[in-house]
C-alpha cells in the first residue's frame, strides 16, 4: 500500500507567514496611536487636555510608584472575581446542557429559562444581588456568573447535539449505555463548541467582574472601582491607564482560551 | 434503542430446521410497516450462510438499507421472523463514521473498547485488523489526514476487530471513485476468502454486486420486495479479469434486466 497522507493544516501556513500576518493589525495600531496624539495635541485646547491625555503620559502611570501598585492590585482583585465567575459559569453551563440533553422533556422544561437568563437585563438584578449576598466578592462573582453563563449553556448543548446519526448508531450497536455515549461520544464531539462558548464567556466574565466592581465596592476594590474613583476625581492619566489595563485583561483571557482550544481540539477541528 | 434480545430479531443458538442449517442470517416473510402506513419491506425471505456473500441490488429507496437495519437490530420487523444466529456481527456504514478526534489506532479499537475488552487484547486485535486492510504505518494519523478510501478501510478494520461471523455492508463504497472502489472490492474479496464470514452487501451497482458475491438478490421498491435471485458461478478468489468475460457480461445483463422489470412492474 503506497497511499500517502495529505492534509497540511491551514494554521501552519499562517504561522509560517510571520511579518505578513502581523503587519496589518500593527499598522492599524500605529494609526490609532497617531490619531490619539493628533487629538491630544492639535484638536484639544491645552486647557482641555485632561479629556484625552497623550499616550506616553498614560503609559507612564504604569510605572508611577504612587499609582501603579494600586492599579495592579485592583486588576488582580477583579481577575480573581472574573476567573472564579468563569469557572462557575463553565461548570454550571456544561452541567445544565448535559442535563437538558438527557431527554426532550427536560430540555423543553429548562431551555426557556436559559433564554430568559440571557434576556433579562442583569443590571436590573444587581441591586437585589447586593441586597441578598452583601456588597463584596460574592456579589461580584454572582454578577460575573450571570453574565457569562448563557453562552456556555447554548454552545455546549449545540455541541452535544452535533453528534452524527451514524456515530450514534455505531455506539448503539455495541449496546453502549448513556454514560459511555456521553463520555466517549457526545462530550468529545461537543468540545469544539464548548471551547467556543468558553471564549465568549471568558470575555463576558471580565465584563461582569467590572460591572460588579461599580456596584459592590466593599472588600478589596477591583479595577472597576478604581476607574470610577479616577473618573470622579478627573484623574485622567490613571483613568485611561486602568481602562486600557482592564481591556488588555479581557483580550488576554480571550486569547488564552483561543490558544487552549487550538491546543486541545485544533488537531481535528477547524475553527471557521 | 431496540432490545437486542427481542425474540423477533435475534435468537442465537436455536436449532434451525434442516433447510436453514448453517444460516447465520435467516429472514422469513419479513415485513416492515412504518407508523404512517408506508410499507418499507414486504414478504422478504433471505438466508446467508457462512462462506456465502450475498449482495442486494435495487433502486434508491427500495428498502435495501432497511433490510440491514433490521438484521443489525437498529430496527425491528413488523411481522415475520428476522433471525441472526451469531453475536459476532460486523456493520460497515455508508460513511466511514470514524470519530475525528481519535487516531486510526484508537478508532479501530473503539468497538472492542465499548464491549469492555482488555487493553492488551484490543490493541492486538487492532494491530491485526490494521494490517489486514494494509494501513500499517498509519496508526497515529487522524481521520482527516486520510483519503476517503483509506477512511473506509479504517472503518472496515474497526469491524474486523470483533471477528465478525456475519458482516453487513451498507453501500460502503458508494461515495468513492471507480478506481478506489474496484481496489477496495478486491481487498474485501481477499478478506472474505481468508475469513469465510457470511456477507450481506447492499449496493446500487450491478457490476459491483456480480463481482463480489456468490449470490445476487434483486429488489424492487414500493413496497420493497425481492424480485429475483441469481447464483454467481465464478470461482473465489476472483480474478479481476473476469469482468471482461462474456459470461460476466451476460450475468450483469440478466441482473440489470431483472432490476428494470422490477422497477416497471
Amino acid at each position: 500500500m503506497s497511499a500517502t497522507a495529505t492534509a497540511p493544516l491551514a494554521t501552519k501556513a499562517i504561522r509560517g507567514a510571520g511579518v505578513q500576518y502581523w503587519a496589518p493589525p500593527l499598522t492599524v495600531a500605529a494609526i490609532i496611536v497617531g490619531l490619539w496624539y493628533l487629538v491630544s495635541y492639535v484638536v484639544l485646547d491645552p486647557s482641555q487636555s485632561y479629556l484625552l491625555p497623550p499616550p506616553h503620559e498614560v503609559v507612564a502611570t504604569y510605572w508611577n510608584p504612587k499609582i501603579a501598585p494600586d492599579m495592579y492590585e485592583a486588576l488582580w482583585n477583579s481577575a480573581k472575581v472574573a476567573l472564579t465567575g468563569l469557572a462557575i459559569a463553565i461548570a454550571l453551563g456544561v452541567s445544565w446542557a448535559i442535563t437538558m440533553n438527557q431527554a426532550a422533556w427536560i430540555e423543553r422544561s429548562l431551555y426557556p429559562y436559559a433564554v430568559i437568563l440571557q434576556t433579562i437585563p442583569i443590571l436590573a438584578l444587581v441591586p437585589l444581588i447586593g441586597f441578598w449576598f452583601g456588597f463584596d466578592f460574592t456579589a461580584r462573582v454572582i454578577v460575573s456568573v450571570l453574565i457569562a453563563l448563557f453562552p456556555m449553556v447554548s454552545n455546549t448543548l449545540f455541541g452535544l447535539k452535533s453528534v452524527e446519526k451514524g456515530q450514534r448508531e455505531l455506539f448503539q450497536l455495541q449496546q453502549a449505555g448513556a454514560r459511555t455515549m456521553l463520555t466517549k461520544l457526545q462530550l468529545p464531539a461537543a468540545l469544539p463548541a464548548i471551547f467556543t462558548g468558553m471564549r465568549i464567556s471568558a470575555g463576558l466574565a471580565v465584563v461582569g467582574a467590572i460591572v460588579g466592581d461599580f456596584f459592590f465596592q466593599r472588600g478589596e476594590p477591583g479595577i472597576g472601582a478604581l476607574i470610577s474613583k479616577y473618573q470622579a476625581r478627573l484623574n485622567a492619566e490613571p483613568l485611561f491607564a486602568s481602562i486600557i489595563l482592564a481591556s488588555l485583561f479581557g483580550v488576554v483571557v480571550f486569547w488564552i482560551f483561543g490558544w487552549l482550544s487550538k491546543r486541545v481540539v485544533g488537531s481535528w477541528h477547524d475553527f471557521e | 434503542m431496540p432490545d437486542p434480545a427481542a425474540p423477533d430479531t435475534v435468537a442465537p443458538a436455536e436449532a434451525p430446521a434442516d433447510a436453514h442449517r448453517g444460516a447465520l442470517l435467516d429472514f422469513d416473510d419479513v415485513q416492515l410497516t412504518y407508523p404512517n402506513g408506508t410499507i418499507a419491506l414486504s414478504g422478504v425471505d433471505l438466508m446467508v450462510r457462512r462462506g456465502e456473500f450475498v449482495t442486494v441490488v435495487g433502486p434508491s429507496g427500495c428498502g435495501k438499507s432497511t433490510l440491514l437495519r433490521i438484521a443489525s437490530g437498529l430496527e425491528s420487523a413488523t411481522t415475520g421472523i428476522a433471525e441472526v444466529r451469531t453475536d459476532h456481527v460486523g456493520y460497515v456504514f455508508q460513511d466511514a463514521t470514524l470519530l475525528p478526534w481519535r487516531s486510526v489506532q484508537a478508532n479501530v479499537e473503539l468497538l472492542a473498547e465499548l464491549r469492555g475488552h482488555g487493553k492488551a487484547a484490543r490493541k492486538e486485535a487492532a494491530r491485526k485488523a490494521i494490517e489486514l486492510v494494509s494501513l500499517t504505518g498509519f496508526e497515529k494519523h487522524l481521520p482527516r489526514q486520510l483519503s476517503g478510501g483509506m477512511r473506509m478501510r479504517v472503518s472496515l478494520a474497526r469491524s474486523l476487530t470483533l471477528d465478525p461471523e456475519l458482516f453487513l455492508f451498507d453501500e460502503p463504497f458508494g461515495a468513492l471513485d471507480e478506481i478506489t472502489r474496484e481496489y477496495l472490492n478486491d481487498e474485501l474479496l481477499r478478506l472474505f476468502v481468508e475469513r469465510q464470514f457470511a456477507g450481506l452487501f447492499i449496493t446500487h451497482s450491478v457490476s459491483e454486486a456480480v463481482y463480489l458475491s456468490t449470490k445476487v438478490v434483486v429488489m424492487s421498491g414500493r413496497p420493497g420486495r425481492i424480485v429475483g435471485t441469481f447464483d454467481v458461478p465464478f470461482d473465489m478468489p476472483r480474478d479481476p479479469e473476469i469482468r471482461y468475460t462474456p459470461e460476466y457480461a451476460a450475468l450483469v445483463g440478466e441482473v440489470s434486466h431483472a432490476l428494470r422489470e422490477g422497477h416497471t412492474s
